[in-house]
């Protein structure tokens, strides 16, 4: 008899096994009774709502999307994207003003950064903290990302000719963090790539990656940065340039979440969007460029992997570079979600949740009491950061400092 | 009035059966109901689940198509717990003669069905997963009933009119007295008991065995077993019923079924003494994905759930081998006229969309007989649990914010998940996870549904009829017959057979996803819980 040669399914939720090892690796699950488990909410969900949309379940909106589910399942499916994908087609509640807020992370660089200073001084004063939390259900313990007066895009516009002469290119797409908030991190990238002899450029247009946009139910409009993005990540493509990142995050949404959520083609260019650290490292671990670092630098670094870079695969290569520099005592944290999962934690309701959630993590920081934490993500800095006291550096930043001059 | 005495015994629990049984207990009759096995273990169980427009026999057999129509929009409103009004599409592939389709339209309305042809496009977007090289479509109003629901929504309403129902109990012969029927010989298969039982009519409602029982009163009926063979798809892959607009042939249903689609089916002549145990062939499954695929193209790489087959319960009429040409008609025979056999009737043929026709019919042939005079009203009057048009408004009725637990149970039980225990955190955990099946839906199907095991559990609640039949959700739902029975022991050896049970339909499809499924299940089971 012809068997079938195949079965597929959106997101493969028909290939689920229903070992529940999912639900069992979940970080919600242990910290939220409301949240089904991403075994009910994804596989098991997605058979009731083909019936009925009427069977969506609001608490799929406790899912972090920390991808952990994806990480851990042995049939393939990925049950974090059937549980966004089902929030995208099924949850149309309009997303309130906060969320608005939170999520038009790149709008709300932009208007800020003209009164950086004043928004930064106004953000960490307690009483707009109270104020936030009780009229904005933004939690009032969250210290708020600070905003640079200067671009990193403007900086860098500024340094064009200079970082033309370099014999090699490579593109960057900095994000919204690197742009806005932190522009220290584009200038470190900058820095580590020109050593390696590579000129450093801007993408012709970029937009916020839309990932914060997917979260809090703007769907469309992450959709259409979607869009210009591949559009933009097209011509450098096109030019012969990869594409390099040092957001953790940003760098799946570019890759895994515009086909699978958003429906956007980004086949073509795909392959061409990596984190920094993973190109670095394979150059050169390849033998085709080295990186000299300073002799005396000392540093007891314990390194944690975000999530979404586990799900990349990628967590190797950051943390086998920062071991490549002489000097550093370096501890890999265990495995942990630290909770705070974008703009999910600086909710008020999930605040609790995410503290929970994250627990485990600060305490193996401060038992390790490291000179400081190594993480490639900006929001586990922050949570990480607030929550136990210690500094986070991006693996590119501490390259940067360990340079030899 | 002698012990075990009634006006009317029943034989057979399916639809016809249990439907019969409420008609007569409705029209004031002392009813006993007699079912060898569970209920809905025969052809009423094993089919496509298809409310029928009665397009399908527009063409062919204009009186069933009338039949079905009306018997369709009755039963819209009174089991909508049971139907889902999904619409249906005929679509003419390439291969098929577009002629037909102004013939097949032509009959459907005559036979008042409305029959409405749609832009192949049009029909394309209202359902997608249709095969895209249509070249024609017509819109008519089937949908997808339940059959276990219907069946046991039937069988509790004859039981809330006074109606007493034995399952388990087989007929071993009759009690005559002349040319007069007077009652029956049983025997119970659970406890082993021999038992007699009066009443001046019994009404031979037992499908295919039916033949069997005439044979035990003395009379004959030809039979046609025509097995039909057919496949459940793992989730719904269209949300509209997919048929093929040419002349009814193999595998030209598709029809979207509570979480599952089916596909179907075969239809191959059987000697009679198979009828107790059909097997789906290599050859079957073949043809049912190969023409499934024609329909809905999705089909070919869809997971399978399970494959299974039932007997068409037909009377034969003439030498037609295939038994498609058999008109579905309903045969009501009164032995009496027929034989010389007096209090003894049959009600055959028909369908499980006609059940309640069928019903009626019997009921007024009987009620004739014992000189009563008392109108049918099983076509105005709701089947517990009916009541609401869609799953929100009656979970909306029911609870302020109903959980998904409680919509899902209102998805299967529609008003009757009032009763069910759902306030507590323990009646809302789940035992079937693949169909959100709670403790408190279990509980209530064991107190209020004639529950003897978990086969009987799963008829009446979809445990273990999910992705992973049975995996997870079998041996919670034995713990909860084990303290509902105080028997540990028996639940054990029913947990035994309800997993052989299940595999039995998986083993026709087993490759794949099902195959890693039944051996994860075996892992569950010998290993880790060492049954």
């Amino acid at each position: 008899m012809k068997l079938q040669e195949f079965t597929a399914s959106a997101h493969n939720f028909e290939e689920c096994m229903k070992c529940t090892i999912c639900t069992a690796y979940c970080p919600v699950v242990p910290v939220n009774p409301r949240y089904p488990g991403p075994k009910q909410a994804g596989p098991d969900g997605e058979r009731l709502r083909l019936k009925d949309p009427y069977f969506f379940n609001q608490a799929l909106k406790y899912c972090l999307n920390c991808k952990r589910c994806e990480v851990v399942c042995p049939s393939g499916v990925k049950v974090a994207d059937i549980i966004q994908s089902a929030r995208i087609r099924y949850d149309h509640t309009p997303p309130r003003l906060r969320d608005r807020v939170l999520a038009n992370t790149d709008f709300m660089g932009r208007l800020a950064r003209p009164f950086a200073p004043i928004v930064n001084g106004v953000t960490s004063l307690g009483v707009t903290k109270t104020v936030l939390d009780v009229t904005f259900a933004i939690d009032r313990h969250r210290t708020f990302p600070k905003y640079s007066g200067r671009s990193f895009e403007g900086w860098l516009k500024r340094r064009a000719k200079e970082q033309a002469k370099f014999p090699k290119q490579v593109a960057y797409f900095h994000g919204c963090y690197a742009n806005y908030n932190y522009p220290q991190l584009g200038k470190d990238f900058v820095k580590v790539m020109n050593a390696l002899g590579i000129g450093v450029q801007l993408l012709e247009k970029e937009k916020c990656c839309g990932v914060a946009l997917i979260a809090n139910g703007m769907s469309q409009k992450a959709a259409r940065n979607a869009g210009q993005n591949v559009q933009a990540l097209q011509k450098a493509v096109d030019a012969g340039l990869t594409v390099l990142t040092t957001s953790s995050t940003c760098t799946m949404t570019l890759r895994d979440e515009y086909p699978e959520l958003l429906k956007v083609d980004n086949a073509s260019v795909r392959d061409s969007v990596i984190l920094a650290t993973r190109y670095i490292y394979q150059l050169i671990e390849s033998g085709a460029a080295q990186l000299r670092f300073k002799e005396n630098y000392r540093a007891r670094i314990a390194y944690h992997m975000p999530c979404h870079l586990e799900k990349l695969g990628w967590g190797i290569f950051s943390y086998e570079l920062l071991k490549m520099i002489p000097g550093v005592e370096f501890t890999l944290l265990d495995s942990n979600c630290c909770g705070i999962s974008g703009t999910y934690g600086f909710k008020k309701e999930n605040y609790e949740a995410s503290q929970a959630i994250g627990k485990p993590l600060f305490d193996q920081i401060r038992s390790v009491n490291p000179d400081f934490v190594a993480c490639d993500c900006e929001t586990c800095k922050w949570q990480l950061e607030m929550s136990t006291g210690y500094t986070v550096k991006n693996p590119i930043s501490i390259l940067a400092e360990a340079l030899e001059d | 009035m002698k012990r075990n005495e009634y006006d009317v015994i029943i034989v057979g629990g399916g639809i016809t059966g249990a439907g019969t049984a409420r008609d007569c207990a409705m029209r004031g009759l002392r009813v006993l109901l007699i079912e060898r096995h569970d209920i809905a273990t025969g052809a009423t169980g094993r089919n496509h689940g298809l409310l029928h427009s009665g397009a399908r026999y527009a063409v062919t057999d204009q009186e069933s198509a009338s039949e079905c129509i009306r018997e369709n929009m009755i039963l819209r409103q009174i089991a909508s717990h049971c139907v889902d009004e999904t619409d249906g599409f005929f679509i003419t592939l390439p291969e098929d003669d577009l002629n037909y389709q102004a013939k097949f339209v032509e009959s459907c309305l005559a036979a008042g069905i409305n029959a409405e042809i749609v832009d192949p496009k049009e029909a394309l977007r209202m359902e997608p997963s249709m095969n895209p090289d249509l070249i024609g479509a017509v819109k008519v109003p089937d949908g997808s009933v339940d059959p276990f629901r219907l069946c046991a929504a039937n069988m509790l309403d004859a039981k809330l009119h006074g109606a007493q129902v034995l399952l388990y109990t087989e007929v071993t012969g009759f009690i005559k007295e002349g040319d007069r029927i007077q009652g029956i010989r049983t025997y119970n298969h659970q406890t082993h008991k021999s038992g007699e039982y009066y009443a001046p009519i019994t009404v031979n409602a037992a499908g295919i065995w039916g033949q069997h029982i005439a044979e035990l009163a003395g009379v004959k009926i030809g039979m046609f077993p025509a097995k039909g063979a057919l496949l459940i798809f793992a989730h719904r892959v269209n949300g509209i019923v997919i048929n093929r607009c040419r002349k009814p042939a193999n595998a030209d249903i598709l029809v979207p079924g509570d979480t599952v689609c089916v596909i179907g089916t075969t239809s191959t002549k059987i000697p009679f003494e198979e009828c107790d145990n059909v097997k789906v062939t290599p050859d079957e499954v073949n043809l049912l994905i190969e023409e499934g695929a024609k329909l809905a193209p999705a089909l070919a790489s869809t997971r399978i759930l399970r494959a299974y087959a039932g007997v068409r319960p037909l009377v034969s009429a003439d030498n037609d081998p295939s038994g498609r040409n058999i008109s579905r008609g309903i045969v009501c025979l009164d032995h009496e006229t027929r034989d010389g056999l007096k209090g003894f009737i049959t009600i055959t043929g028909g369908k499980l969309m006609t059940y309640r026709l069928m019903a009626e019919m019997a009921t007024d042939l009987v009620c004739r007989k014992l000189a009563v005079d008392k109108a049918c009203a099983t076509a105005e009057t709701p089947l517990p649990g009916s009541g609401g048009k869609s799953f929100r408004e009656v979970a909306e009725k029911i609870w302020e914010n109903p959980t998904t637990v409680q919509k899902a149970a209102v998805g299967r039980l529609g008003m009757a998940a009032e009763r069910m225990q759902s306030s507590d955190s323990v009646s809302q955990s789940l035992v079937c996870e693949c169909e959100e099946v709670s403790v408190g839906e279990i509980n209530s199907a064991i107190e209020r549904l004639d529950v003897n095991g978990l086969t009987d559990l799963r008829r009446r609640t979809r445990v273990g009829m999910g992705t992973c039949q049975g995996e997870l959700c079998g041996c919670r739902a034995a713990g909860l017959l084990a303290k509902a029975h105080g028997c540990a022991d028996r639940a054990r050896e029913d947990l035994k057979d309800f997993m052989t049970e299940r595999w039995k339909g998986m083993y026709p499809i087993g490759w794949g996803d099902a195959l890693r499924e039944a051996e994860y299940t075996q892992w569950v089971y010998k290993h880790v819980l060492g049954v």
